[in-house]
């Protein structure tokens, strides 16, 4: 096994005063070394909940990681305690979020936040850190480092910012860089920078990435594999070559017809009809039934499992358990 | 890449130029261009300098009791005449006000610790550290500070602490009545501040809570704090007065303006000597005018969203 990162049944739910919302619902995941899993799927599929999962950033009494195993690197991360899990943090595991603009604390420079895991995690002298912090914002592709290091996050756009944020990311050599929707909030010609920049030192370093996102233009350039999920579910993954040439699931099909082509013409962009499912009324069958085309009478009543159906692809749909269809 | 992030940061010059003068600086250019509020900063510091260098200079600078020259008017040897006991009033009026600006100044230091480092700590932790600390606060919230700070002060006299310790227990009494109501404003900003994004991405960085709250919560709450410290020293020169011209507080022959003001209970001294009780009274209004002209300066300057 030289999987790096391990997720195995995990759960994640969240009690609210109507009932509990199951985010993630018994999920599996490997993330292999040097290897860049993205995981794709509409708001509220529970994307980004995974992330923090892992992170260790779900929040109690309402928040709870409910079932299932995290391993990374041998250890399971749910079973942690709190010194444990701020050594893994940043050094280890790092990851880097949205909106870079309010990721970085408005009072505090630039060059001191590069600074402070450095000094936190690697025990660096102050020197050191200042030297390395330098190096950092250069690698990141900004030049004048020394006057950016003195900068506060108001004075730098967007862009550049981001940068600050995979330089801050990448300063303690992380096996694991978690990047949820790194590119949202940027503008097309910056978004293709910062995915380079991570491309790069993904490559430079055999760091692994596991990429949210809900652009599938960034899963094409970006995934080794991909991960679509729908309702807190994995609805359907596969190495990306395979997923993107032959769509199983339903869902995945109409999320890659939603997709505009460059050089056709087309009168209107083709949308999955109807809305996600309201995560408190969920009963057991399949969350897409009534968005899918094909659906069955079974869809409508059984869940249906995570099947092998291509070499390196499985998905969850009846279409693909003939068994049961005609049973 | 390096290229595209050339081209990105050649775009400001003008941008170099900002980066180089800090906040702070934008901050006083600000506050500088606030005409009013200049005024009560030069005010305030022309008091600080009087009473504290002021009576360096002074040929009666002493307690000393002159039978010769009692309730004299002001005139060209006593500027502000002299009191019951042959003492020069200006001198003691400034030396009075080395007393009430230190008892002011150090009362709010105090509040400001204990208040900014309860409300950290409850907005940061919440749960049960934010109900014990903010039911104690609201517990003295209730009562009204004044008749507090009396039962204290009649307590003092009753115990006959000996007088040259009132003042350091006066400035506590007074940061005991100021810190309430400032660590339920710090709490409040810790509350919305501890939810903000680059609070998660200082957890992902693996940063202790004493790093997060210290190093990254701290700072951001800093111009609230300069301002409420600033609008405190005046209410504590206030308070102290009050409390010593009720003769509570800082006792004779140890003069503060409160208890100058005393003079002014005597009904001879009240129609006959105002010199008396009208420059300590005029320095109290003076002083607690001015710091708060200064305050609210700064207010404006330092937090913008106020502003009406």
């Amino acid at each position: 096994m030289n999987d790096l990162l391990n997720i195995e049944h995990l759960s994640t739910h969240f009690k609210t005063e109507e009932g509990t919302i199951k985010a993630v619902d018994d999920i599996s995941l490997h993330v292999r070394k040097g290897e860049t899993v993205c995981i794709v799927g509409e708001s509220g599929c529970g994307k980004s909940i995974t992330a923090m999962s892992i992170m260790g950033l779900i929040e109690g009494p309402a928040g709870k990681v409910a079932g299932g195993s995290i391993h990374f690197d041998g250890r399971d991360l749910t079973k942690l305690n709190r010194h444990e899990l701020r050594h893994l943090r940043g050094n280890e595991i790092a990851m880097i979020f949205q909106e870079p603009m309010s990721s970085l604390n408005p009072v505090i420079t630039i060059g001191e936040q590069i600074v402070e895991p450095l000094r936190v995690h690697l025990n660096l002298s102050r020197r050191d850190a200042h030297t390395r912090a330098i190096e950092l914002i250069e690698q990141v592709g900004i030049s004048r480092p020394e006057q950016i290091f003195r900068s506060y996050p108001h004075e730098l756009s967007g862009g550049m910012l981001q940068r600050i944020m995979i330089a801050i990311a990448i300063s303690c050599n992380p096996k694991l860089l978690i990047a949820d929707e790194p590119t949202t909030a940027l503008d097309v010609t910056i978004q293709a920078q910062i995915l380079d920049l991570l491309r790069r030192f993904k490559e430079d370093s055999d760091m692994s990435i596991l990429l949210i996102t809900h652009d599938l233009g960034v899963v094409a350039e970006m995934a080794d594999y991909v991960i679509v999920m729908y309702s807190g579910k994995i609805v359907e993954e596969g190495e990306v070559t395979q997923l993107f040439a032959n769509p199983k699931h339903p869902y995945t099909q109409g999320l890659l017809r939603s997709k505009p082509v460059i050089n056709q013409r087309q009168d209107e962009l083709y949308s999955i009809p109807g809305q996600v499912p309201n995560p408190l009324e969920l009963q057991p069958s399949c969350y897409f039934h009534d968005r899918c085309e094909h659906c069955m009478a079974v869809c409508r009543m059984e869940e249906p499992n995570l099947k092998k159906v291509g070499e390196q692809q499985k998905a969850a749909c009846w279409l693909y358990e003939e068994a049961k269809v005609y049973a | 890449m390096s290229s595209i992030g050339r081209e990105i940061t050649a775009g400001g010059s003008a941008r170099q130029e900002r980066a180089k003068s800090s906040i702070w600086r934008q901050s006083m250019q600000r506050l500088l261009r606030n005409k009013l509020a200049v005024i009560g900063l030069v005010v305030v510091v022309i008091m600080f300098l009087a009473c504290f260098i002021g009576p360096v200079f002074s040929p009666y600078a002493s307690n000393k009791i002159h039978m010769n020259i009692m309730n004299r008017p002001p005139n060209m040897r006593h500027w502000l005449g002299t009191d019951g006991l042959g003492r020069d009033v200006l001198t003691r009026v400034l030396q009075a006000g080395r007393i009430s600006l230190t008892v002011g100044l150090a009362s709010m230091v105090l509040s400001v610790l204990i208040g900014s480092l309860l409300g950290v700590i409850a907005g940061y932790f919440k749960g049960i550290v934010d109900q014990v600390v903010m039911r104690i606060a609201d517990l003295l919230l209730t009562i009204p500070g004044l008749p507090l700070l009396f039962i204290f002060g009649a307590l003092l006299s009753e115990w006959k602490v000996p007088t040259e310790y009132r003042m350091y227990i006066v400035m506590v009494m007074l940061s005991l009545i100021g810190w309430p109501s400032l660590a339920r404003l710090v709490r409040g900003q810790m509350l919305s501040l501890r939810e903000r994004e680059f609070m998660q991405a200082a957890t992902v960085l693996g940063l202790s809570a004493k790093r997060k709250l210290f190093h990254h919560l701290l700072p951001n709450i800093v111009p609230l704090l300069i301002v409420i410290a600033t609008l405190n020293i005046g209410g504590s020169i206030l308070m102290e007065s009050v409390l010593s011209f009720f003769g509570l507080g800082v006792m004779p022959p140890t003069a503060t303006w409160g208890n100058m003001i005393d003079a002014a209970n005597n009904m001879l001294d009240f129609q006959n000597r105002p010199w008396l009780w009208i420059p300590p009274g005029l320095s109290i209004f003076i002083t607690v005018i001015a710091i708060n002209i200064f305050g609210d300066g700064l207010r404006d300057v330092l937090d913008p969203k106020k502003k009406k």
